[in-house]
């Protein structure tokens, strides 16, 4: 493995990164703005593990896996969450959970071996703070990483990217809530079998959350029947499904905030509103504002019966920073989504009762 | 292209057209623009003060020439490069001669490619109408399309304005919301000719 390299933000860091190719880049150590204080330098020391541990987990965090998961380039994922005792997750709102202060949720991404773990921190004062730990080669511990991210190459043909700060923020702080994964609908008993990349069920759902005392003022009828995509057929819930746990983050309802991306496209779903799947299929339906590179004409974003001739699986499917979606987080294409939302486009959304045959 | 040929570019050459944009605000004249002021109170006049010192409308406004010479043509205030200006493959950048604009000053090509200056009026369809605040901070501040999207590219100096106040990014934000609206749908920037090496 070579050693990891600062991404380049001034030319004077390209300059000695041109002279010193291949050699070790000065990475600095910023933190995050915003924190009260500061972030621990060692992964070990954010309460993951077990005193002295790097592989036993500390009592009372939980294990978790969201129904419908992040594509990572094929990257191995572990996940889990604390609470500080005796506190509780307000879940009146289904689609925006209140965390309380001092929840801490940390992702880990193996490429062959332990590579990263991310932690996403509520603090006292109400606001979140993000932090990349990069492991080392021996799997020994992890680092705090630059706020500026950095680059990697875990094989000889691999990069894997450590996002900056604002990386971070570009995905997490579009949503109502900047937990993506630990919700009501990524957590329901009534999982997806046709979801990508789909994970053995942790037990950790919405019905072990109420039982074990961490979800308040959660509607009951969300325990009697769990959340679920209201879809046509089953590819078109595992297609939404996707889109949700993979662009509904950016792509979400316009709201006071005022942070989903403006271009009118809706791929959220809601854990309570009937109508959530309707709607995204009627702004998928739209004209794409989309223009690819040299292209006059407009598209529209799904046609059903043509996937060739829909802007949802061409920029999936592309890689080139202009055009691919999502624009940042992968540099390999989603080829088992690119099939299902393919079939759902040619197949299920055009006649869904012979789909289902 | 591949994705690791336009992404370090994109980030390295960030700074360098940052200078470039700098040395093009002082060197040349801005011959539309309005003294400005001094303080201001009012959000959507400090916010013309800060577009018209910054520099904004050296890229975002086509140039055309008068009778003092090259001059932003402010009936097409900040509408971005014009889509129907049809250009020539750009000049491949070699030497020292890194980077070339078109006589407008809104199309730039350099090693990233070629990119095109944004539209910035609140047209609807085209411009920021649909932008909120947040969505033009959050631009600023990460350097990407919306806030979330694609990295902008050279030479737009994010480098820079990314250290301006929230205070001073929402007067910009008022000020463009009020000025005309422009249809004009500017074009997806171009990748670069040829592959460049990236590490020597």
């Amino acid at each position: 493995m070579t050693k990891p390299k600062c991404v380049m933000h001034s030319l004077k860091a390209l300059l000695a990164a041109a002279l010193c190719a291949g050699s070790l880049v000065p990475v600095p150590h910023v933190l995050a703005q915003g924190a009260a204080n500061a972030l621990p330098e060692r992964l070990r020391d954010t309460g993951l593990y077990a005193p002295g541990s790097t592989t036993q987990i500390a009592p009372g965090v939980l294990a978790f896996s969201p129904q419908y998961p992040l594509w990572s380039d094929g990257a191995t994922k572990r996940r889990w969450i604390a609470l500080p005792p005796g506190t509780s997750i307000d879940a009146s709102r289904p689609d925006a959970w209140e965390f309380p202060r001092g929840t801490r949720l940390w992702k880990e991404f193996s490429v062959g071996r332990r590579v990263e773990t991310r932690l996403i921190e509520r603090l006292q004062d109400g606001s979140w703070r993000f932090a990349a730990y990069v492991w080392d080669e021996a799997g020994t511990d992890a680092t705090l990483a630059s706020a500026d991210g950095l680059v990697l190459n875990v094989t000889s043909e691999r990069r894997y990217t450590i996002p900056s700060r604002y990386d971070c923020l570009a995905c997490h702080d579009g949503a109502p809530v900047p937990v993506l994964g630990f919700s009501a609908l990524q957590l329901s008993p009534d999982r997806d079998p046709l979801a990508p990349h789909a994970e053995p069920a942790s037990g950790v759902d919405l019905r072990a959350l109420a039982a074990r005392g961490w979800l308040r003022n959660l509607p009951p009828r969300l325990l009697e029947q769990p959340p679920r995509i209201a879809a046509a057929t089953a590819v078109e819930r595992a297609a939404l499904g996707y889109l949700h746990g993979n662009c509904g983050h950016c792509h979400g309802k316009p709201d006071a905030v005022g942070a989903s991306v403006p271009v009118g496209v809706l791929l959220t779903q809601s854990a309570v509103e009937p109508n959530s799947a309707a709607d995204v299929l009627r702004s998928l339906g739209a004209a794409s504002r989309f223009r690819a590179p040299g292209v006059a004409t407009a598209a529209h974003i799904v046609v059903p019966g043509s996937s060739q001739s829909s802007v949802l699986p061409f920029r999936m499917r592309s890689r080139d920073p202009r055009v691919q979606m999502p624009p940042l987080g992968t540099d390999i294409a989603d080829s088992e989504a690119l099939a299902l939302i393919e079939r759902w486009i040619d197949h299920s959304l055009q006649s869904p009762k012979e789909s289902e045959k | 292209m591949s994705a690791s040929v336009l992404k370090p570019f994109s980030v390295r050459f960030a700074r360098l057209s940052a200078a470039a944009v700098t040395c093009a605000a002082i060197a040349l004249p801005v011959g539309a623009a309005e003294t400005p002021a001094g303080p201001q109170t009012d959000k959507a006049a400090r916010g013309k003060y800060l577009v018209t010192i910054a520099g904004c409308n050296d890229c975002h406004t086509p140039w055309k020439m008068g009778p003092t010479g090259p001059a932003p043509d402010m009936s097409r205030m900040l509408s971005g490069h014009p889509e129907s200006f049809a250009l020539p493959p750009a000049p491949a950048p070699q030497g020292p001669w890194l980077v070339a604009a078109t006589a407008t000053n809104t199309a730039w090509s350099g090693p990233w490619g070629v990119s095109f200056t944004a539209n910035l009026t609140p047209d609807q369809e085209t411009g920021l109408g649909k932008w909120t605040l947040r969505n033009f901070v959050d631009t600023i501040r990460s350097g990407r399309h919306m806030g979330r999207g694609r990295q902008i590219l050279p030479p737009m100096p994010i480098p820079m304005y990314k250290h301006m106040t929230d205070e001073d990014l929402e007067a910009v934000y008022t000020y463009l919301r009020s000025i005309p609206a422009v249809s004009n749908r500017v074009p997806e920037p171009l990748p670069p000719a040829a592959p460049v090496a990236v590490n020597r």
